[in-house]
């Protein structure tokens, strides 16, 4: 069998089991399965960029996702006006300030001759510079938080339009990845994994803790939507003539309309994102990544600025993280930053790239379906198969009901075993890199 | 008075709990930086092991509990200690049979390795909370304090108390004990100098007539046992939740690379730095300083840096400053 076929069968086989979910369950879970998957696939193609053209190992997929959603967060929801005038200029001079200590500390890093007396300006600079900024910050974000805590208590968004939050998500990431590149690129891989790791565990405590933000763990519901909603579909009398007409009683209806506009849109997304990618790949500039991720020091000796390619692949690979972020955040119509968890957002990512083949765009999208599809169906398959096996005990055996409230836990296991298998037995993934 | 006062204070909110944190940490550090040094890869599954083994610990300690075994004041959970250590060096054992050794074999790159054992952390997660579950399970008995601050107020009289809670004794008397025993392991016996070899120079090592696999073996038994030693003091200390002992691989990658990734000195120094880093940037010092500053002086704020929640960004903070000016750890460990 050749390999477009194979490739075909696949997609189509992954198609197939969403179809059947929609036979089966309903057409609405199938609709959420697809557009989950969509968006993960999205996050696939992001990590790809770094794992499979450039062998760069960024477990902090979870940071950037949530820094997407914060941009769709500040983006679109309203501006709150009090909060702005009780501190709003507080805080901004407060972080100015902030940014503009370590940009201090830098410029006495760069500029001072080396020995103790940097070691202590620097030092220097960093503790005064700590303390104003807390001195300046501290006021103002008391003050934010207290107009009105209950419904809003932060500095609110732009009021823009919502589909102009996913580049900006993108760019907030791209902008946190050109940070965290600086200083962290050029480490080893694993203390690069272990660098990336932290920072997405700072970035969901920042967004957990600065109420002022984006109200921290009270969450910001309601985000407006770029589709219609499904109470304005149903008070339409020519939606719910058209949904008679097929012989789909209004609400149903109106909830999959919804959901169809939100899996067109991120199909859009998707597809422009994996052209891109594709031609990239293609590209001298691709050929020159893989050829850096081969061998570096070859590469490096051919006149390749290594790091600065890793560094502009980082950014880029993050940057779509971050989009997928402002996707899924629209998708939820609300940002929790509670909920993110590292299992979840960012080594299912990876699961996903491995899966599907790393260094393969159609792979990572391939993977990022596939396992978003498993991640969502194991639960019940498990809670079935457990009630197959244990059918045989007693109704109320104490080992059969642990084992059925257990059986939401399968998934963890199953991805696991998923991934040790493929890596055992087909350690290139589904669709092998070309 | 004052002065003594502050100091007690000090002791009570911040020495001796991070004297606590920072052993649990170096007593996981080591078993970090052990498996870096003899199989070469940073195992992302460290922190599960630790719960699993935690996890043995704690169903054996409601066994015990059940039938009416007890330690007297000390927690039973340090005589089922033993069984979680063998319930974890039997799966850790089985994992490298089934997984690891294939890809030692190869010769894979470390980095494969990395990605191998994100799907060991992803197993071993699952298998947490499908046998005992997500939830909170505090499993300490026994007598709860070495001294009580009412005690230690009523017989220093001061105003502060001293609070020494038996956990953090235990926790610092196992660590010294499971330190020196691994020291001298390492240091003495033939097996544990076959380790360093092996660590130091693979190939010299193996044309020496080591044999690899033993070695392997060793490794992972006595990183089994640290692991669960580690995650029972936590444990006991906090309680047992699986998803705050994956969170604790970020400390603990901390601390031995800090220390220099491959050195076990370097990972004990490294889990009390991180340690008393984070317990004193995010302790609220208001009362400390209200005793020792005169009166004009005094604080109207808590004094404290940064809210506990950022305890990570510490970790971390330290991690990159050492990463960038001493990228072998403080105690030059290897690099791959």
């Amino acid at each position: 069998m050749s390999a477009p076929v194979k490739n075909t069968l696949l997609f189509a086989l992954v198609g197939l089991l969403i179809l059947l979910t929609g036979v089966m369950q309903s057409w609405n879970s199938a609709l959420l399965i697809l557009n989950m998957g969509l968006v993960s696939a999205v996050m696939a193609i992001g990590v790809n960029l770094q794992w499979g053209f450039a062998g760069l190992f960024n477990v902090g997929v979870m940071g950037f996702v949530a820094l997407g959603g914060l941009g769709a967060v500040l983006v679109s929801m309203p501006p709150v006006g009090e909060a702005w005038a009780a501190g709003g200029l507080g805080v901004l001079a407060g972080l100015l300030l902030g940014a503009g200590t370590i940009v201090a500390a830098i410029i006495a890093y760069r500029r001072l001759p080396r020995g103790r007396g940097r070691a202590l300006a620097m030092a220097g600079i960093l503790v005064v510079g700590f303390f104003v900024y807390r001195a300046v910050l501290d006021p103002s974000v008391e003050a934010v938080e207290a107009v009105n805590p209950a419904a809003t208590g932060y500095l609110g968004g732009l009021g823009l339009p919502v589909l102009l939050a996913w580049p900006v998500g993108g760019l907030l990431a791209a902008g946190a990845a050109w940070l965290i590149g600086k200083t962290a690129l050029g480490l080893r891989s694993d203390y690069l994994a272990i660098a990336t790791l932290g920072i997405a565990e700072i970035i969901i405590a920042v967004l957990k803790n600065e109420d002022w933000l984006a109200r921290g763990v009270k969450n910001v519901v309601g985000l407006p939507r770029p589709v219609p909603y499904e109470i304005d579909l149903q008070n339409d009398p020519g939606f719910v003539e058209r949904a008679a007409g097929l012989g789909i009683d209004p609400v149903t209806a109106s909830t999959l309309y919804v959901k169809v506009g939100y899996s067109i849109l991120f199909l859009v997304v998707l597809l422009v994102l994996l052209w891109m990618a594709q031609m990239a790949l293609k590209s001298p500039w691709g050929r020159m990544m893989r050829a850096i991720r081969d061998n570096e020091v070859a590469a490096e000796a051919m006149g390749k600025d290594v790091t600065g390619r890793h560094l502009q692949i980082f950014i880029l690979g993050s940057a779509v993280c971050g989009l997928a972020g402002a996707m899924m955040t629209t998708l939820d119509g609300q940002l929790t930053p509670g909920t993110y968890q590292p299992l979840r957002f960012t080594f299912l990512v990876w699961v996903m790239v491995i899966v599907g083949g790393s260094g393969n765009n159609f792979g990572a999208v391939l993977g990022a379906l596939l396992i978003w599809f498993l991640w969502v169906q194991v639960e019940p398959i498990g809670l079935f198969l457990i009630q197959v096996v244990t059918s045989g005990m007693a109704e109320d055996s104490a080992l059969r009901l642990h084992l059925l409230d257990s059986a939401a836990h399968m998934r963890l296991l199953t991805m696991g075993v998923v991934l040790l298998v493929v890596l055992r037995f087909s350690p290139r993934g589904l669709i092998p890199e070309a | 008075m004052d002065l003594l006062n502050a100091l007690v204070a000090f002791a009570n909110f911040v020495f001796i709990p991070a004297v606590a944190y920072g052993s649990q940490l170096a007593l996981g550090a080591l078993g970090v930086t052990l498996i870096y040094g003899i199989l070469r890869f940073s195992n992302f599954a460290h922190g599960d092991t630790m719960a699993i083994g935690t996890m043995v610990t704690v169903l054996v300690t409601w066994w015990m509990q059940s039938v009416g075994i007890s330690f007297g004041p000390l927690p039973t959970a340090l005589l089922a200690l033993p069984f979680g250590i063998l319930g974890c060096m039997a799966l850790v054992l089985v994992t490298d049979r089934m997984v690891y050794r294939f890809y030692r074999a190869q010769k894979a790159k470390p980095v494969i390795l990395v990605i191998v054992s994100m799907g060991v952390m992803f197993i071993y997660n699952g298998l947490t909370r499908f046998i005992i579950g997500p939830d909170d399970q505090r499993f300490s008995d026994g007598e709860r304090f070495i001294i009580s601050a009412r005690t230690f107020k009523e017989m220093t009289g001061l105003d502060e108390g001293l609070a020494f809670k038996t956990t953090q004794g235990i926790t610092i008397v196992t660590a010294v004990i499971v330190v020196a025993l691994l020291f001298w392991f390492l240091n003495r016996t033939r097996t544990g100098k076959s380790m360093r070899a092996y660590s130091d120079n693979e190939d010299l090592a193996l044309l020496s007539g080591i044999n690899p696999e033993r070695v392997v073996m060793y490794t992972w038994l006595i990183v089994a046992a640290l692991a669960t030693v580690a995650g029972v003091l936590y444990g006991l200390d906090k309680s047992f939740k699986p998803f705050v002992y994956f969170q604790l691989l970020l400390p603990i990658f901390a601390s031995a690379i800090v220390g220099g990734l491959g050195s076990p000195i370097g990972a004990i120094a490294g889990g009390f730095i991180i340690a008393f880093s984070e317990v004193t940037i995010t302790y609220a010092w208001k009362k400390v300083l209200g005793y020792t500053l005169p009166e004009s002086l005094e604080p109207d704020g808590l004094v404290q840096l940064l809210s506990t929640d950022y305890k990570f960004a510490v970790s971390f903070i330290i991690l990159l400053i050492v990463l960038l000016f001493r990228p072998t750890g403080l105690f030059r460990g290897k690099s791959v």
